[in-house]
């Protein structure tokens, strides 16, 4: 059974989520990477060399959902599953193609039992739901956080698609928060901040520790409805999802949809003034204290201990 | 201009929900139930175009058995002026509510629709997307900002890089994210006066959709639960756990 997978891709480079995909679509079948850009060449270049890639087909186009859906459908005929990231692309338009197709999607899989039957989370991950999906089409996004990446090595041939459809909504402003911090959803080591850290100011801090560590930095809801980060940092039920090997939480008491969103991670470390708070009660090492005490003195334990991660 | 308004009766979002040891579910028995709160967004960003004069009917429509009219209440205590109940007893998969709710859309042809990004249970996060490609309308999902101006919509949206602002003309399907607004809290008259609102009632089973479902449920299970870890007393032991962690993950 064959896969069509959106590759997921930003600012003219292909996503390190991509190899995630690949991973999880992979176990379904040989998969063919479909790449959607206003200048694709570059990104399909990248996605070619991934393993585990039978081809890389490359439209040129538009990204809003209509177009994306519209692009996809007329490949869809040709598979037997169409996927993507459970991304804000991925969500846009994996269940517009659906409704399209008449197909039911199974969206946000963290786990493939069978190339039919999938688990996803619901309730904010407070329950598993595993689904047999019977249709003869299967329209699926794929949690990228849930699945280890595939290889580089790999040399698919490129195929270019023609591509003429438009979208009745048109894209009028990209406002891209800059940053070099690595990518929140699948770096391996996050340090996340709560509205405790108190101020945008505050984060510097954050980051600061960040790049010791060679991290991503992301927030709670409500340190991002407070001002102190921008929404792309948000780590929550309706935020990003991470899954780190290792994530530390600074000034986190743990609110119900931002557990949700660390679920997967495999360490949880923790710093906090209440030993109460939910977050401290379940981190692996918990410490208590002051964060902006703590730290400072933490940056320079790390540097004494030789600690240095390079970003990216 | 007519805006239409899905709302979606959930466990309410403070409960902490248990998962029935038998695998087929959710205890929802006896458990508190509310609107869902990405609709309330998007009922309240519809009064608010109602309030400035950009909207003159907001009509709120709601799917599920008999006693979701309680939030179909909720959303004409907070201004909107009528509701069409879609009564159905049985589990819908969300590609069935997205038919259902084009039918109603056929009938009312309203100029926007209106949606909460997704619901906090199943946590799908389709039903605006399927009936925008169900409608043949152009959909702005994520919404954080809406400017209404004429008929062309700017809708700012809250995705992974950022955010992003893009043009459509209605009609059209927006989705509301939680920084769109805050919701009001109706008063109590307001709550008095929803009773006098008109609020129709469907049979799902008549609006010539097959409500059958697509997938199976095989299993509904708890996650793995995390074991207690230990507290240290010392930034310095704090610092060697995450040294350890960090020289584990390089030696993978």
């Amino acid at each position: 059974m064959s896969v069509l997978l959106l590759a997921e891709h930003d600012n003219g480079k292909l996503s390190p989520a991509t190899a995630r995909l690949v991973a999880a679509a992979s176990q379904l079948g040989p998969v063919d990477l479909l790449v959607v850009a206003e200048a694709p060449a570059a990104i399909a270049e990248a996605a070619s060399t991934l393993s585990h890639v039978r081809k890389v087909l490359v439209a040129q186009g538009q990204s809003t959902a209509e177009a994306l859906a519209l692009t996809l459908e007329s490949c869809a005929q040709r598979y037997q599953s169409v996927s993507a990231n459970a991304s804000s692309v991925g969500k846009d338009v994996i269940p517009r193609l659906a409704a399209k197709l008449d197909i039911q999607p199974v969206t946000d899989i963290v786990a493939i039992a069978a190339p039919n039957r999938f688990t996803r989370p619901i309730y904010a991950g407070n329950a598993l739901e595993t689904v047999t999906d019977p249709q003869p089409l299967h329209l699926l996004t794929f949690r990228a956080s849930a699945f280890r990446p595939v290889a580089a090595g790999g040399s698919a041939p490129v195929e270019t698609l023609e591509n003429s459809v438009t979208s009745l909504a048109r894209l009028l402003a990209a406002h891209r928060n800059q940053s070099d911090v690595p990518d929140l959803s699948t770096a391996q080591i996050v340090i996340g901040g709560g509205v405790s850290v108190g101020s945008a100011e505050g984060f510097q801090l954050i980051e600061k520790l960040g790049k010791t560590l060679g991290a991503a930095v992301g927030a709670t809801r409500a340190a991002v409805d407070a001002g102190y980060a921008p929404n792309d940092w948000q780590i929550g039920q309706t935020g990003k999802i991470i899954a780190p090997d290792l994530y530390i939480a600074i000034g986190i008491s743990g609110a119900l949809q931002h557990l949700a969103g660390i679920q997967g991670a495999k360490k949880i470390l923790a710093i906090n003034t209440d030993a109460e708070s939910p977050l401290m009660k379940l981190a692996d090492v918990a410490l208590v204290g002051d964060l902006f005490e703590v730290v400072p003195q933490l940056i320079a334990e790390l540097e004494k201990l030789g600690v240095s991660r390079p970003t990216g | 201009m007519k805006i239409l308004v899905a709302v979606k009766r959930v466990v309410d979002h403070n409960v902490r929900i248990r998962v029935r040891p038998d695998g087929t579910g959710v205890e929802t028995a006896g458990v508190r139930m509310s609107m869902n709160p990405f609709c309330k967004h998007a009922v309240e960003a519809a009064v608010q175009l109602a309030e400035a004069g950009k909207a003159d009917e907001i009509v709120v429509v709601s799917i599920g058995p008999k006693n979701t009219n309680d939030v179909i209440l909720t959303a004409l205590a907070m201004g909107a002026h009528r509701g069409i109940l879609v009564e159905a007893e049985q589990t819908l998969e969300t590609l069935t509510i997205a038919q259902l709710l084009a039918k109603i859309v056929d009938e009312e042809q309203p100029d926007l629709i209106l949606l909460g990004k997704q619901a906090v249970d199943d946590d799908s996060n389709h039903v605006g997307q399927m009936l925008a490609a169900l409608t043949n309308r152009p959909q702005a999902t994520f919404a954080s900002e809406i400017k209404l101006d004429g008929t062309t919509l700017e809708v700012t949206r809250e995705v992974d890089y950022g955010r992003e602002t893009l043009s459509l003309p209605l009609p059209a399907v927006v989705t509301a994210d939680l920084r769109l607004n805050t919701p009001r809290n109706a008063a109590l008259p307001m709550v008095m006066k929803a009773r006098s609102k008109p609020l129709a009632v469907r049979a799902a089973a008549d609006l010539g959709v097959d409500l059958t479902p697509r997938l199976i449920v095989e299993n509904i299970s708890p996650p793995p639960e995390r074991v207690a870890g230990r507290s240290v007393a010392s930034v310095a032991e704090f610092a060697a756990a995450v040294a350890a962690e960090v020289n584990e993950m390089e030696a993978l």
